[in-house]
C-alpha cells in the first residue's frame, strides 16, 4: 500500500466516522485542523481503522500520533 | 448479532432511507435497516441519520428520555443505545452524566437528572467503585460485609432515583475481570478480585429482586462473549471506557431488550418450521421413520436441542405454534408417534401445517392465539421462506439461522427475544390455560344458547385491592394489554405500587375461576381522584382477551361502583382513548351506562364518559363472588 491510498482511506474512515463527506486530509493534518475532531471521535476513528487494516495500535501509538502522516506510517508499518 | 440478517449496501440503504418523504417514512426506513446486523462504525452512521429525524413522538413508537450514570466513561454507548431502542421501536434521548460524578448526580438537588426528568436511569458502575479496596488476605466473612455494605449503598440511590425523578431504574451488573492472581484457584479465595465481584453481583442480584429492579446482566454477556469482545485495557486506560466502544451496539440490544420487556414489548409465541427445523430431514419424503432426530446422531442432536430450548420456553411462559409445509396428518403424527420428540403435541397450542402461504399461516396463528402478530418469532430453516416473511410481515420477528444446526438454539436465545423482568404464576400455566379455553370453546359450541353457555360456566370472581404479591402480574397485565385497554398507559411496578398504596387511588385486581379451572388474575381497574368534584376516574382498565364475552367487564364494574361508594365518590368518570388494537371496547362504557361528557367528542376520537353513582342499580351476571384471601 502506498501512503497516498492509506491517506485516501483514512478520510473515507474519518468521513464516516464524524459524518462528513468532504473531509481531506494531508500529512500534516493535526485533530485540531478538522471540525468534530474530538478526543470522543478520535478513539472511535482509532478503533474503525483497527478494522479496516486489521491492525492493533499500541496505547502509546494512540496517545502520541502527532500528526495523520504518523498515523499513515504506522500503518504502513504494521501492514507492511 | 448474528440473528439479524445482513444489509446488502449499507450505504445506499442509508440513503435511500434519508430521501423518505416525511419525518415519520424516514423514521420508517431507519428502523427497518436497524433491524440488520450493523458493525460499530454503520451504526454511528444510522444514529446519526436518526438524530436528523429527531425524537419527537412519532406514530407506532414510543418516546423515552434515558438517562447514563456512572462511574467510568460511558458516552460511547450512546449511539449503540439509540439504534438498538429505533430496531425496538423505541425513540431515546439519551444524556449521559459526568465521569465519576454518579452520587452527586443522583442525591443532589441541582444536578442534571432533575432538569433532564428521565424515563429510565441506567446505573452502570465499575466493582472498584464500589468495593474500594479489599485485600487478598479478607476472610468470607470480611467479604460478605463489604459486599453487604456495597449492595446497601445501592439501594439509598435507587430509592432517590425513583423518588427525585420518578425514573424506572435498571442497573447493570459488574464486569468480572479479574486478573487470576492464583489461577484456578482463585475460585476458593473469597478476597480475589475474581471470587470479589462475582459475590458482589450475586448479592446485587438478590437485593435488586427484593427491590424490583431490573439489572441489565453484563457479566454474564461477558461470559458468553468473552472479556475482550467487551473490554480492551487501552480504552480503559486512555479514556476510562469500562465498554469498548465496538461492543456499543450489543450494549445497546440488551438496554432495550430490558426497556421493551418492562413496557410489555417483548415477543410471547415462538412459531416453528418443522423439516430441517425441529428435525432433520423431509418427513412428507423420509417418512417418520426417517427423519434425524435426537440420540445416535450429531445432526439428530442439533435439532432435539432446538425442542430443548423451545421446551424451556415453554415452561416459562412462552406459546409455542407450529408452521410448516407439511401434509397436516403426517405432521402431527410425528410429535404423537416418534420416540425422540421432545416437543408434545399438548406443548403446541397452534398447529398450522398445510400447503398455503405461511405469511397467511402466521396471521391465522396470532388470530387464534388472539395476539399481534408483532407478538411472533418465526423460525425457519429456509431463507426464502423467513425473507418472504420478513417482506409480508415485517412486524413478525424472523431470526437468520446459521447454515449449521448445531448453532440453532444459541442462535434463537442469542437473540433475545423473550427477555422478561417477571416471571408470575400465570406464565407458568399459560399453555394450560390457553388449552383450557379450547375446552371452554368446545363447551360453547355444545350449549344451546350463551345464556346456557354462562350459567354452565359456574364462574366466580376472586377480587381485592391490589397486594404486593398482585405487583409484577398486574403490571405485565396493564403493560401487556392492547385489546380490552381503555388508556393504553403503561406503567411500571412502582408506580402501581404508589398508586395501590395511596389514599387517593384504588388498584382493583380481578381474578376468574370456573368449572374449567382458574382463568389467572385477568383484569385489572386503576382509580385515581378525578379533577371533577366528588368524582373517581378510571386512569387504566385492563382485561386479558381471554376472558372476552364472559360479562367479567360488567361484574368488575359492578365491583368497582362499591369500592367507589365506600371510597365517598357520587361519580365516575372515564376516558376511552382510541389506539389501531382497542376498538373492540369502543361501546364499552356507553353499554355499561355511561353517559358522554361531550356528545360531539374530541377530534382524535377520544372519549370522556361519566356515571351517577346513586343512579346505578348493577347489573346481573353469571359471576358470582368471592373476596380474595388477605
Amino acid at each position: 500500500m502506498t501512503p497516498e491510498t492509506v491517506l485516501g482511506e483514512l478520510a473515507g474512515i474519518l468521513g464516516d466516522t464524524l459524518g462528513n463527506d468532504s473531509i481531506k486530509l494531508a500529512r500534516s493534518t493535526v485533530r485540531s485542523d478538522i471540525h468534530d475532531w474530538d478526543s470522543f471521535n478520535y478513539i472511535l476513528f482509532m478503533v474503525a481503522v483497527e478494522k479496516k487494516f486489521a491492525i492493533k495500535f499500541t496505547v502509546s501509538d494512540i496517545e502520541e500520533f502527532p500528526n495523520v502522516g504518523a498515523i499513515v506510517d504506522k500503518i504502513i508499518d504494521l501492514t507492511g | 448479532m448474528e440473528w439479524l440478517p445482513a444489509v446488502e449496501n449499507f450505504r445506499q440503504a442509508l440513503q435511500s432511507a434519508g430521501s423518505a418523504g416525511s419525518p415519520q417514512a424516514k423514521l420508517g426506513e431507519l428502523a427497518h435497516l436497524a433491524r440488520h446486523r450493523l458493525g460499530f462504525i454503520e451504526t454511528l452512521q444510522l444514529d446519526r441519520a436518526l438524530a436528523g429525524v429527531g425524537t419527537a413522538k412519532a406514530d407506532g413508537f414510543t418516546s423515552l428520555r434515558v438517562a447514563l450514570v456512572g462511574s467510568a466513561t460511558l458516552n460511547q454507548l450512546e449511539p449503540g443505545i439509540r439504534v438498538a431502542g429505533l430496531r425496538h421501536r423505541l425513540l431515546f434521548e439519551v444524556k449521559t452524566g459526568s465521569y465519576g460524578q454518579y452520587r452527586q448526580e443522583i442525591l443532589s438537588a441541582s444536578s442534571f437528572l432533575r432538569e433532564f426528568t428521565p424515563d429510565i436511569v441506567l446505573l452502570s458502575l465499575t466493582a472498584s467503585d464500589v468495593l474500594g479496596s479489599v485485600p487478598l488476605t479478607a476472610s468470607a466473612a470480611e467479604v460478605d460485609a463489604v459486599v453487604t455494605k456495597s449492595v446497601g449503598d445501592l439501594q439509598p440511590l435507587w430509592r432517590a432515583i425513583r423518588e427525585n425523578s420518578g425514573a424506572a431504574v435498571i442497573q447493570q451488573t459488574f464486569p468480572e475481570l479479574g486478573p487470576f492472581i492464583f489461577g484456578s484457584f482463585d475460585r476458593t479465595i473469597p478476597g480475589s478480585p475474581l471470587r470479589l465481584v462475582a459475590c458482589l453481583n450475586e448479592r446485587l442480584a438478590e437485593t435488586a429482586r427484593d427491590d424490583n429492579v431490573p439489572l441489565l446482566d453484563l457479566a454474564t454477556q461477558i461470559h458468553r462473549d468473552g472479556i475482550d469482545a467487551w473490554f480492551d485495557a487501552r480504552h480503559w486506560l486512555h479514556a476510562k471506557q469500562e465498554i469498548k466502544p465496538e461492543a456499543a451496539p450489543l450494549f445497546g440490544e440488551l438496554f432495550a431488550r430490558v426497556v421493551a420487556a418492562q413496557r410489555g414489548a417483548s415477543r410471547k409465541c415462538l412459531v416453528l418450521d418443522l423439516d430441517n427445523t425441529l428435525w432433520g430431514g423431509v418427513i412428507g419424503d423420509d417418512g417418520i421413520d426417517g427423519i434425524v432426530l435426537g440420540q445416535g446422531s450429531a445432526v439428530g442432536e442439533a435439532h432435539l436441542a432446538l425442542q430443548r430450548y423451545a421446551k424451556q420456553q415453554k415452561e416459562r411462559g412462552i406459546i409455542l405454534a407450529v408452521c410448516s409445509k407439511n401434509d397436516p396428518a403426517v405432521a402431527e403424527r410425528a410429535f404423537r408417534e416418534h420416540p425422540e420428540m421432545l416437543l408434545k403435541r399438548s406443548d403446541i397450542s397452534a398447529f398450522a401445517a398445510n400447503w398455503e402461504d405461511k405469511a397467511a399461516n402466521l396471521a391465522r396463528i396470532a388470530k387464534e392465539l388472539n395476539i399481534g402478530v408483532d407478538s411472533l418469532v418465526f423460525v425457519d430453516d429456509n431463507p426464502i421462506e423467513r425473507a418472504r416473511i420478513r417482506q409480508a410481515l415485517p412486524a413478525v420477528a424472523v431470526p437468520e439461522l446459521p447454515k449449521d444446526p448445531a448453532y440453532y438454539a444459541r442462535v434463537l436465545a442469542d437473540a433475545g427475544y423473550f427477555e422478561a423482568v417477571s416471571f408470575t404464576p400465570e406464565d407458568r400455566e399459560r399453555t394450560e390455560l390457553i388449552a383450557r379455553d379450547a375446552e371452554r370453546s368446545a363447551f360453547l359450541s355444545v350449549s344451546q344458547s350463551m345464556d346456557d353457555f354462562l350459567r354452565g360456566l359456574e364462574m366466580a370472581v376472586v377480587h381485592g385491592p391490589v397486594a404486593k404479591g398482585d405487583l409484577a402480574r398486574v403490571t405485565q397485565l396493564i403493560n401487556k394489554t392492547n385489546q380490552f385497554n381503555t388508556t393504553t398507559r403503561r406503567y411500571t411496578l412502582d408506580e402501581i405500587a404508589g398508586k395501590a398504596a395511596s389514599p387517593d387511588c384504588l388498584a382493583l385486581q380481578f381474578r376468574l375461576l370456573d368449572r374449567y379451572g382458574d382463568n389467572g388474575l385477568v383484569s385489572t381497574v386503576i382509580l385515581n381522584r378525578a379533577p371533577e368534584p366528588q368524582a373517581l376516574e378510571i386512569e387504566s382498565w385492563v382485561m386479558s382477551c381471554r376472558v372476552f364475552g364472559r360479562e367479567l367487564e360488567f361484574e368488575a364494574m359492578n365491583i368497582v361502583v362499591e369500592a367507589a361508594r365506600h371510597h365517598g365518590a357520587g361519580a365516575l368518570v372515564a376516558d376511552y382513548i382510541p389506539t389501531t388494537k382497542n376498538a373492540i371496547i369502543k361501546g364499552l362504557y356507553q353499554e355499561i351506562g355511561f353517559a358522554p361528557v361531550d356528545p360531539a367528542g374530541a377530534e382524535d376520537g377520544r372519549s370522556r364518559w361519566q356515571l351517577d353513582l346513586a343512579a346505578y342499580a348493577g347489573r346481573k351476571t353469571h359471576i358470582a363472588r368471592r373476596e380474595a384471601p388477605r
